[in-house]
């Protein structure tokens, strides 16, 4: 029993941070069209540089955590500018094969830089675990879930409250409306980019404390597909919901298909999981039927 | 009404504007000039520019030749969200409101222009943010009594009637606080009563309010009634422009249209 509790745990401990480079697939997805295969990347770039401002540099790791925001913040708005603009009106084709090309890149010059071995965090957090109702659950595991759900609020309301946020959804819902209205669409685009790239940041350096930073990294990136899929493309609470609910997958069937499998099946359920959603639902859990033509 | 509300300056000129689709001319040389506080309609039959000239007025179309000139300043080649925030709004033949979002919340995305509160003063919601807020409420209050749509102020836009669709859309115009409204066929669609209120709000925020319309519209009776001068469009070109009875009289106008189709340009 404890030991299914303890997977639980870290299935929604995964999902948190599935959820949260989600929330920057959709977010770029609603507000700009584009599907960004690069997301991956922007996690294990926010990762790799947090790491390295722990190790390297020796800041603390508050400091680090903030730089490295910053950086991933000035990395979003850098590929709008310099690569996603000049594509505006182009196939969607052409656009994804540019954000496939980004990833590319992006894992070349990280390799380039850190090399493929795996680095770990020193230890940040305590390593004494915490115990509630007898489970003993590592710190490092509530600080990433209570990051990822504080992150999660905080975006939520800053699309309700703040007019950038509110901008960025009129974007998302009628461009020429919005152009209308006052609203500058590249500059909605370039926040987009900034907010994927922060979120996808945050998610790289909980996830890099949790099980250290190498360049598998980036399969995050792929993660997200069956979670957008799942809660419906152009939906945030869906991203967020299909995040966790694929983290809790993968940990149910690393419990109990494991074993009948001899393992690895927590590789292939989200999969499933995502043809079986396509077919049945292929707009996801929340996602709208006709997907804003934009 | 009132016929000293409209001055001498020109507060919108057209010229020669040209704009083609590859292949399609959809604007050829096209002049105009409306004066401040005046309604100018423009008209013509389906195809023949005037939704492209809008376009080309708030920066959704780039002409290839010719320049677009309000109040003075050449606005051809801005983009859409500054010369809104210039001063020019407009309402679309097919509407394009936030469907998703209620009535008052497309109507306070009217106001996003003039909102200047930050982050965190809005998240916060009290000091100066606050305070705007109640500001930007009162303004859209007072348009929402003004267009009557107080019953619908909390409904989700996309489950409105169309006529009442379109009545969002200007209202959500107004709350720009324009110098010039264009609106592309506002009753279109609409029922006899609907139309009569539409006429009603125009004829309205033009002399209770000053404010400059441009009109696109088919109903002839509508538009001979309420425009101070208008322009008529065919193929991409301006044949005529002046006042209704003047245009009634032009003779270009009249073998354009009268010939075949009388009754549907001129007169009721
Ligand atoms: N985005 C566009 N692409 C290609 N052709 C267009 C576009 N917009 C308008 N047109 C063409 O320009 C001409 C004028 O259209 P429009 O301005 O909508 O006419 P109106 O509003 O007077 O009915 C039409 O032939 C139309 O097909
Ligand atoms: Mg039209």
């Amino acid at each position: 029993m404890e030991h299914v509790a303890q997977s639980l745990i870290s299935g929604i401990v995964v999902g948190s941070i599935y959820a949260l480079v989600a929330l920057g697939f959709v977010l770029i997805y609603k507000s700009t069209a584009v599907i960004n295969f690069a997301q991956g990347e922007l996690l294990m770039f926010g990762a790799y540089i947090c790491l390295t401002l722990v190790t390297v540099m020796k800041l603390p790791f508050i400091v680090s955590f903030v730089v490295t925001l910053l950086a991933a913040a000035m990395l979003g708005f850098l590929l709008e500018r310099l690569f996603l603009r000049p594509m505006i009106g182009e196939p969607i084709i052409s656009v994804i094969m540019l954000t496939i090309g980004l990833a590319s890149l992006m894992q070349g010059f990280i390799h380039v830089i850190w090399g493929s071995d795996t680095m770990v965090f020193p230890a940040i957090f305590s390593q004494e675990p915490l115990r509630f109702a007898g489970i003993a659950i590592s710190q490092v595991y509530v600080y990433s879930v209570a990051a990822a759900v504080i992150c999660l609020l905080l975006f939520n309301l800053y699309f309700r409250f703040s007019s950038s946020g509110i901008a960025m959804r009129a974007v998302a819902n009628d461009q020429q409306a919005a152009q209308a209205m006052g609203i500058s669409i590249s500059k909605i685009f370039a926040i987009a980019w900034a907010i994927a790239a922060i979120v996808a940041g945050i998610g790289g350096i909980l996830i890099g404390n949790i099980n250290g930073v190498n360049t598998s990294l980036s399969s995050f990136g792929l993660k997200v597909f069956p979670a957008v899929i799942l809660g419906g493309l152009d939906s945030i609470p869906g991203a967020i919901l299909g995040g966790f609910i694929i983290g809790i997958l993968e940990a149910l069937s690393g419990i109990y298909l494991d074993p009948l499998f001899e393992g690895g099946t927590k590789e292939v359920v989200p999969f499933i999981v995502l043809v079986i959603i396509l077919m049945i639902k292929p707009y996801g859990l929340f996602g709208t039927e006709e997907i804003e033509k934009i | 009404m009132v016929k000293n509300r409209v001055g001498d300056e020109a507060i919108l000129k057209g010229e020669e504007i040209t704009l083609s689709f590859g292949g399609i001319s959809a604007l050829m040389g096209v002049n105009f000039s409306v004066k401040k506080g005046e309604v100018f309609s423009i008209i013509g039959p389906n195809g023949a520019g005037k939704s492209s000239l809008y376009n080309v007025i708030n920066g959704f179309y780039h002409p290839q030749r010719g320049r677009v000139i309000f109040k003075g300043q050449e606005i051809t080649h801005m983009k859409p969200y500054e010369i809104a925030r210039l001063g020019i709004a407009r309402s679309f033949q097919n509407i394009e409101l936030f469907k998703h979002m209620s009535v008052l919340e497309n109507m306070m995305l009217g106001r996003h222009i003039h909102i200047k509160y930050g982050l965190f003063s809005s998240m916060l919601y009290f000091g100066p943010g606050r305070k705007e807020e109640v500001i930007h409420r009162k303004r859209v209050e007072d348009i929402i009594d003004f267009l009557e749509i107080e019953h619908i102020r909390k409904k989700q836009v996309g489950t409105l009637s169309y006529g009442l669709q379109k009545r969002v859309e200007m209202a959500r115009a107004l709350c720009l606080e324009p110098e010039i409204l264009l609106l592309d066929e506002p009753m279109a669609g609409m029922n006899l009563e609907e139309t009569e209120d539409m006429c009603r709000f125009i004829v309205d925020v033009n002399t209770e309010w000053g404010m400059t319309v441009l009109l696109i519209e088919h109903d002839m009776g509508v538009v001979m009634d309420m425009s101070d001068r208008l322009m008529v469009l065919d193929f991409g070109e301006s044949i005529a422009e002046g006042t209704p009875e003047e245009v009634q009289k032009n003779e270009k106008v009249a073998t354009a249209y009268l010939g075949d189709s009388d009754g549907v340009f001129l007169g009721r």
